[in-house]
């Protein structure tokens, strides 16, 4: 319940910071909706109708009254509901979030273990470059490469938008490509660092297969830490569809911020940023919550 | 109530990308439909608020308005209008309203529903931005003010008669009434889907609203009942948005696509236009576009018509034309090329640095001198600006590039001394009618400068206000000609103001499938972008 | 000392990006910003990379090379400077916080929580289209989304600090506490300072670029890593080359301070290790 709150609490911060920050947006959304062959008194009318001619403070506790209703307000451009909206957006960035973090945790954990028990090896040193070259590539030019690559060149993906799963496959890799960097190397200095802690030394003498000895003891501890990163993960991803749904053309709500921004539709802006920090604070109380699980030495009152 | 708040917006997030899958959208090609894609969602589809390029053509088909353009042409004609009359002081306009044309839902369309739309459009609770176009009608300010129930200019003597009083004569009033704003809806429908007309839409058009999956396809289809027999040509149109550019046209290729709203991907233009193949699909004219880049006339050292001469002398437009492709064409003047009143025989200002140079040197600045340039930040425009700046350093002049999105743009523009120079592309202008006094009116007038002006060159000449207001005052349709000539001569005069510096006219290229055609001109019809989709057809049956 | 030729590499890198950039000026074979007549097609196509142009040309006909080696400065300069500012922010804020706890802590935790929620992106191109960015408002934007991550680290170290003997006893002799911070608490957070500071630089070229790349980041005709890919976006399947040559230059950039920091991270303090931005 006091996450709940706190939660809460933080959600008016955002949307209280994210009001002061669109009306410090040197543009008029007015201007914007009245058209170029609108008269001053034109714009100022629909100033009025919008309530944007009310103080600042009085506008955000109008906008807090419908928000507690549901109610997020409709576009200035497209005038549909931005919930609608949301919606029509959120299943594209949901699956592309999916895909980016099943890409990670597919080549990052897997690639970190082997690494890890088998240290110093060749496909050990293989792994170090690739996930260091993983976390340093920004994400538009593995996503920009890849289409050039492997949809244009050899045309074995779709050259980008959304429908299939075929056409979330490059995506989810651009998404993906720098946790999964994280996660190899995460996974790499955590199974060498269980390997010699004393229980599995005893589960070794005590004749365990060397399997189980990894999947029963070593991994079981080294994942404990990843549980909180794929947490985290959404927050880094909500920056992150901005970027890989611009090059995809993937029609997520990343598009549909930028495209708000431009236009100063602030109703949107704020749904978007909305939506994303409760994904965020999603993220971080689902780590929260399945930690204990795993750690037993870990108990949350 | 926090906590409820809390809940909806968790719910929202969890369950709604479960609830809707999406995957797999198929699309069959039958025989008499047709696909168009758009890499962006279609906006509203409410006539009196849609705006932009894309929704514009759309709403054409789905509304109609009491006069029209004959298709692939810019003649006005009269359209769910039978005949009007002007009286002779041509400020009042009297329209006969054709008996029979019923709209989607059923209900003959009469002379009332015309008054209630240009009430609608006019009320400011619509939040219209065609509501200006229209502020010419007597009383409509009182209206807009809340101070009349009625707009007094327009009255409805009888069940097929609307007649329309103007302040003061417009000759491109006629136009106004072919605008998509003034197309008819019926006020039961309007009511009935309240905010959510504009996805809802009714009107009398040749095609009704089949399905609309936000953010995915739109699909049209034919209405059986519209009053031009043999119109439309198709029984269904999708739209498919989200499809890339580049994506769609490969899909055109394949056969998946008819048409690409959004043109010729520019990486794949130049190879297009060089397949022999590939060429035959693509139609090429004119649009009544003009790229411009727009100097601030009341900010120093703009003040001085010599600098803005030296400016417009300054600026290599064959060389910014390369950049896009040559996909347009040098632009001596404010017109484009398609309008009446263009100047065949007047060449602008010629590229000359060295004259530039000279000019600037008289007004006083023979080192030049520092200023900005505004653009707005989407792809080619911060290209062709960066175009423009090293021209402008060419003369010694060096402007600061300013790319910014749309919106801070247009409200510098509008800002009394903020923007010495605008490049205009990706916010203005093509035309919203096919008569010369739209490109002054909202753009170049005296009458346009308050702030919030789209007059971004701060231009005002009472002189050349005067003449386009008795340009505007020959409504008579024999005057056509002398009313063209007049405004050749008005934009000599701005010309030689050199409030602009006019870069280029662009000219559109429409790619389609094999299978499409129509009327000559269809696919590059000036007023339908892409296309007019009424008249489309599919060949070889 | 496992990573030797690593870090090496790391460093070289970054001594060639140095120089690269200190000397752009006589190692650029062309002015970065002049469009050659001669730089594009007669139908206005880029050209690839030639004896002339060493990288090709881009879409305004300019030197791709010039470009990216006057585009190395641009990475650099705001690579250090917005992150030093973050560094900066974050440690003193998270140093004050951690060290006087209480109400002031609290009010930080629950500020910082409340950045971490804000989609960092979204909030920077926000506040870029507020601040009209020059460089050094690309770099200020920069350093108020990322120093929330630094502060947060800085506070827990300093927590723990604050609770040792001789902070207590530097206290007690009543040691002024500006110099109690600087002569006793800084020292202690060097190494993590050091470490997020190599690290972060990566970091702040990779989101540098992607701010270019959306169009909101340093303006034209300023030469720039991911401005150059934004402008070639729509015509990197053709020229393929002016999205491959910046993207190489962010990732070896990028790289090199990756792998410096890292292993200054195994040097200086090994419970860090795993951990990062």
């Amino acid at each position: 319940m006091r996450r709940l709150l706190q939660g809460v609490a933080i959600l008016l911060g955002v949307s209280v910071l994210t009001f002061l920050l669109l009306f410090a947006l040197p543009a008029d959304p007015a201007r914007m909706i009245a058209g170029r062959s609108a008269t001053v008194e034109t714009v100022a009318r629909i100033r009025g109708e919008l309530g944007l001619d009310r103080p600042l403070a009085v506008q955000y506790a109008r906008y807090l009254g419908r928000l507690a209703r549901g109610d997020l307000g409709r576009s200035y451009a497209q005038k549909v509901e931005v919930s609608t909206l949301l919606r029509s957006r959120l299943a594209a960035t949901f699956w592309l979030m999916v895909g980016g973090i099943l890409f990670e945790l597919l080549i990052g954990l897997p690639a970190g273990i082997f690494a890890g028990t088998r240290r110093r090896s060749g496909f050990d040193r293989t792994v170090m470059v690739g996930a260091f070259l993983g976390v340093s590539a920004p994400q538009f030019v593995v996503g920009l490469l890849l289409l050039y690559v492997l949809a244009y060149k050899i045309p074995i993906f779709p050259l980008g938008g959304y429908g299939t799963p075929a056409h979330l496959f490059l995506p989810s890799i651009a998404l993906g490509i720098a946790g999964g960097g994280w996660y190899a190397r995460m996974m790499r200095s955590a199974m060498l660092e269980v390997i010699h802690q004393d229980y599995i030394r005893t589960a070794r003498a005590k004749g365990a297969g060397e399997r189980r000895v990894l999947t029963r003891h070593a991994l079981r501890n080294a994942l404990l830490p990843v549980v909180t990163m794929i947490g985290l993960d959404f927050g880094t991803f909500m920056g992150g569809v901005v970027v890989v749904e611009s090059v995809f053309g993937w029609p997520g709500i990343g598009q549909l911020a930028w495209q708000a921004i431009q236009i100063v539709d602030i109703p949107v802006i704020m749904g978007v940023v909305l939506v994303s920090a409760v994904a965020i604070l999603l993220g971080n109380l689902m780590a929260d919550l399945i930690y204990p699980l795993l750690d037993p030495k870990i108990r949350y009152g | 109530m926090k906590a409820r708040l809390l809940v909806v917006l968790v719910a929202a997030a969890l369950l709604i990308p479960a609830a809707t899958p999406g995957w797999g959208q198929g699309y069959g090609q039958n025989v008499n439909t047709m696909t168009v894609t758009f890499k962006d969602d279609i906006s509203t589809l409410d006539p009196a608020i849609g705006y932009d390029w894309q929704n514009w053509s759309i709403i054409k088909s789905i509304a109609d308005g009491l006069m029209d353009y004959d298709p692939g042409t810019t003649n006005l004609v009269p359209h769910l209008a039978e005949s009007y009359t002007i009286s002779s002081d041509g400020k009042t306009y009297t329209f006969k309203v054709r008996r029979g044309v019923k709209f989607h839902t059923g209900r003959e369309v009469t002379a009332a529903d015309v008054q209630y739309t240009l009430e609608r459009v006019l009320n400011p609770k619509t939040q219209s931005p065609g509501a200006g176009f229209y502020s010419g009608i007597a009383g409509s300010k009182a209206f807009a003010d809340g101070k009349a129930k009625t707009v007094t200019g327009v009255t409805v003597p009888d069940r097929y008669t609307v007649s329309i009083t103007l302040d003061k004569p417009n000759a491109a009033f006629l136009h106004v009434m072919a605008l998509n704003f003034a197309h008819v809806v019926p006020k039961e429908a309007v009511e009935k889907a309240g905010a959510d007309f504009g996805h809802k839409p009714v009107g009398t058009g040749a095609f009704m609203v089949k399905e609309w999956v936000l953010g995915q396809r739109l699909v049209l289809v034919r209405n059986p009942n519209y009053f031009i027999k043999g119109r439309p040509y198709l029984n269904q149109i999708t739209f498919q948005v989200g499809v890339e550019p580049n994506v769609a046209f490969l899909k055109l290729q394949r056969g998946e696509v008819d048409i690409l709203g959004d043109g010729i991907p520019p990486a794949d233009f130049l190879k297009v236009m060089a397949d022999a193949k590939l060429n035959k699909l693509v139609a090429v004219g004119d649009q009544l576009q003009t790229g411009y880049v727009t100097i601030n006339t009341q900010l120093q050292p703009f003040t001085d018509v010599r600098v803005r001469r030296a400016l417009n002398m300054a600026i290599n437009k064959t060389r910014i034309i390369r950049i896009i492709n040559n996909r347009a064409v040098p632009a001596t003047q404010v017109l484009p090329p398609l309008m009446p009143g263009y100047d065949k025989e007047y060449r602008g200002y010629a590229y000359d640095p060295a004259q530039a140079k000279k000019l600037l040197a008289e007004a006083g600045y023979p080192n030049g001198f520092s200023t900005a340039l505004f653009a707005n930040n989407t792809d080619p425009n911060p290209r062709i600006a960066q175009a423009i700046q090293q021209d402008l350093a060419a003369v010694g002049v060096k402007a600061e590039l300013k790319t910014q999105a749309q919106s801070t743009v247009i409200e510098a523009g509008g800002t009394k001394g903020q923007a010495p120079l605008i490049w205009s592309g990706g916010m203005a202008w093509i035309a919203d009618y096919p008569d010369p006094n739209d490109y002054y009116w909202p753009i170049l007038a005296c009458a346009a400068l308050a702030p919030g002006t789209w007059n971004w060159a701060w231009y005002c000449n009472q002189g050349v206000e005067k003449m386009v207001e008795e340009a505007d005052a020959m409504v008579r349709a024999d005057q056509a000609g002398a009313r063209a000539a007049k405004f050749r001569e008005i934009y000599r005069k701005v010309m030689s103001d050199a409030p602009w510096i006019p870069i280029f006219h662009e000219k559109r290229y429409t790619m389609h499938s094999a299978r499409l055609g129509g009327l000559p001109g269809l696919f590059v019809d000036p007023i339908h972008i892409p296309v007019h989709y009424d008249e489309v057809r599919v060949l070889g049956r | 000392m496992r990573r030797q030729p690593a870090v090496i590499g790391g460093l070289v890198l970054i001594g060639v990006l140095l120089t690269l950039a200190f000397f752009a000026p006589w190692v650029s074979p062309y002015d970065p910003t002049e469009q050659f007549a001669d730089g594009l097609s007669q139908d206005g196509r880029p050209l690839a990379p030639n004896a002339h142009f060493l990288l090709g040309t881009d879409l305004l006909g300019r030197d791709l090379l010039s470009r990216l080696i006057y585009g190395a400065r641009v990475s650099l300069l705001i690579g250090v400077a917005a992150n030093g500012a973050a560094l900066s922010i974050g440690a003193l804020l998270g140093s004050i916080a951690g060290y006087f706890q209480g109400r002031i802590g609290t009010i930080f935790m629950r500020f910082t929580d409340l950045m971490m929620a804000f989609p960092a992106l979204i909030l920077a191109i926000a506040l870029a289209a507020i601040l009209r960015p020059s460089l050094w408002i690309v770099a200020l934007v920069i350093a108020m989304v990322n120093w929330v991550w630094i502060a947060r680290v800085i506070y827990g170290q300093v927590l723990t600090i604050a609770r040792r003997e001789f902070i207590d006893a530097a206290r007690a002799l009543g040691v002024p506490t500006p110099r109690i911070f600087w002569k006793h608490l800084f020292p202690h957070l060097l190494p993590t300072l050091l470490v997020w500071g190599t690290l972060g630089i990566s970091t702040t070229v990779m989101f540098e670029a992607s701010l270019s790349f959306l169009g909101v980041g340093v303006r034209p005709p300023t030469p720039s890593w991911g401005g150059t890919i934004n402008e070639s976006q729509s015509y990197f399947l053709e020229a393929p080359w002016l999205v491959a040559f910046p993207g190489a230059s962010i990732l070896l950039t990028s790289l090199a301070f990756n792998l410096v920091g890292d292993a200054l991270r195994d040097a200086l303090d090994p419970t860090l290790r795993g951990q990062g931005p």
